[in-house]
């Protein structure tokens, strides 16, 4: 573990995405436009049902977009031999992981501040916790999506078998992570997995900031999050290999 | 001509170092085993690379990448010893003195040539005057704020070498660095080839491609996973009676009847 090339990973990986001119503009707007439209949807009908589902999708944006984007450009990574010359150098494999999750987690900070702002300036979403908490619950999601995207990355060999990961790992999150049916309303055994997936914590903790403001709950489900991240992040570190076959 | 001659200024400070192991080889390798899937692509092979500009030749599919990625700690390895520098192969030590170019250039395609020299270069704890050292040495000076992805494929894989001249480093290994570029560049890429050799550093170059063997110091030609000569080009072509390499290849592979 070597501070100067964990952040001259980090560095690498935001200028490439600064070149991309178009993958900067969608990873702003996009969830920016998405919960606008959410609102919209709701715009017209009784009560406050846009209080209820926009915290969710404000924890599903950054561990969605950075899943897929750290599973295709760390595969990307691998099949152009940039990572192994990388690993015949004195390349730590934490600081190449570190260096993707702190390069992702600052995108995803950008992306969150830009959505929560818009969510709550613009379309009067109804926030009891602190707001800048939101914040921080963005970036443990975040970084979960990373480290869930370099680990899966490893069991792709291309690129669109590392797409396909997207509806085989995170779909069943989204629709087990309580935001269409509350949790303890599932059948016992699907509330049991939901208990061990991780994004139900990372809704969890964007639902009780808004509602009940009980932020000592917030920081234990952040803890989870971060939790599964960092187990992601070492079972990671054991699929990339100085020698493979 | 792009040719550049700090590369001597640069290295003077290696020379005390080089004379001391000039008794030894800067590459041994041992009775060595690599199984890849069903098929045993190295089945024991020994070998020993000097210092100097080493060509290692054979035909595609006989071991070459397989045996460089061995070399440089790539590869999982089912038996036998290879010393690089006195110290087990891929051992940490050797992480900054072992450059390693790949057949595909492994560079960044969105970055441009100095953004990925730079990046390298912190990753190798090297100082940033290198970087221009090292661009300027493979000519890639008018191109170096040019996004990688953009440029030829020559001019791709002089990029992915300039990041294995980062940190001057002991020994270079050089899978087919040559393959597809003009007759002007590829002289250009042997005469520095030579020029980091007269620096110390052993420089080890494969090829399919025996017309560059002349090129060399040193050659090894291999065919299925073993070294089927060894020795000075004169030397192989002295021993198979052959006008040239190719020839005596083709002697060592098929008996005096297949040089015909």
């Amino acid at each position: 573990m070597n501070a100067r090339i964990t952040l001259a990973v980090a560095s690498r990986v935001l200028t490439q995405v600064r070149r991309d001119h178009r993958t900067l503009a969608m990873l702003m707007v996009v969830p920016c436009a998405l919960i606008t439209l959410l609102w919209w949807m709701f715009a017209d009908l009784p009560g406050d049902l846009f209080d209820r589902f926009g915290p969710g999708l404000l924890a599903m944006f950054p561990f969605i977009v950075m899943f897929l984007v750290t599973s295709v450009t760390t595969l990307r990574e691998r099949s152009s031999g940039t990572l192994e010359r990388l690993l015949t150098m004195p390349l730590g494999k934490l600081d190449f992981l570190l260096g993707y999750a702190i390069a992702f987690g600052l995108l995803a900070a950008v992306q969150s501040t830009l959505a929560v702002a818009v969510s709550v300036g613009l379309l009067g979403l109804d926030v009891s916790g602190p707001v800048w908490l939101l914040g921080v619950v963005a970036v443990a999601d975040a970084v979960l999506g990373t480290a869930l995207g370099l680990l899966v990355s490893a069991f792709a060999t291309t690129e669109f078998q590392a797409v396909q990961f997207m509806p085989a790992f995170v779909l069943p999150q989204i629709l087990l992570c309580g935001l269409f049916v509350p949790r303890e309303a599932m059948p016992a055994v699907l509330e049991a997995i939901s208990d061990v997936l991780p994004l139900s914590y990372a809704v969890d903790a964007m639902q009780e900031l808004v509602g009940a403001a009980d932020t000592s709950a917030v920081w234990r489900d952040v803890a989870v999050v971060a939790g599964f991240a960092l187990g992601a992040l070492a079972l990671g570190a054991g699929t990339l290999r100085r020698r493979t076959p | 001509m792009w040719l550049d001659h700090r590369w001597r200024a640069l290295t003077g400070h290696r020379r005390k170092r080089t004379i001391q192991r000039m008794m030894k080889n800067v590459v041994e390798v041992r009775d060595l085993v690599v199984v890849r899937g069903e098929r045993e692509v190295l089945p024991g092979i020994s070998l020993d690379v000097p210092a100097g500009v080493t060509g290692l030749l054979g035909p595609s599919g006989c071991g070459k990448t397989t045996l460089m990625r061995c070399l440089v700690g790539a590869q999982q390895v089912r038996s036998g010893t290879v010393e690089v520098l006195g110290e087990p192969a891929g051992s940490r030590p050797l992480r900054t003195r072992v450059g390693y170019v790949t057949q595909a250039a492994s560079v960044y395609d969105d970055l441009t040539v100095a953004e990925n020299l730079a990046f390298f270069a912190r990753v190798l704890g090297v100082d940033r005057a290198q970087v221009d050292e090292a661009v300027d040495a493979v000519g890639l000076d008018d191109h170096r704020s040019q996004v990688v992805g953009r440029l030829s494929g020559g001019q791709r894989s002089r990029a992915s070498l300039a990041v294995a001249l980062l940190g001057t480093p002991d020994l270079l290994v050089l899978d087919e660095p040559t393959v597809g570029l003009d007759p002007v560049l590829r002289r250009d890429l042997w005469d520095l080839f030579h020029r980091i050799a007269d620096r110390g550093a052993a420089v080890l170059v494969s090829s399919h491609v025996m017309d560059e063997a002349e090129r060399c110091h040193r050659l090894l030609l291999m065919r299925e996973g073993r070294i089927i000569a060894d020795g000075s080009p004169d030397e192989i072509r002295r021993s198979t009676g052959a006008p040239d390499v190719e020839q005596a290849f083709l002697h060592l592979v098929e008996g005096p009847g297949g040089a015909r």
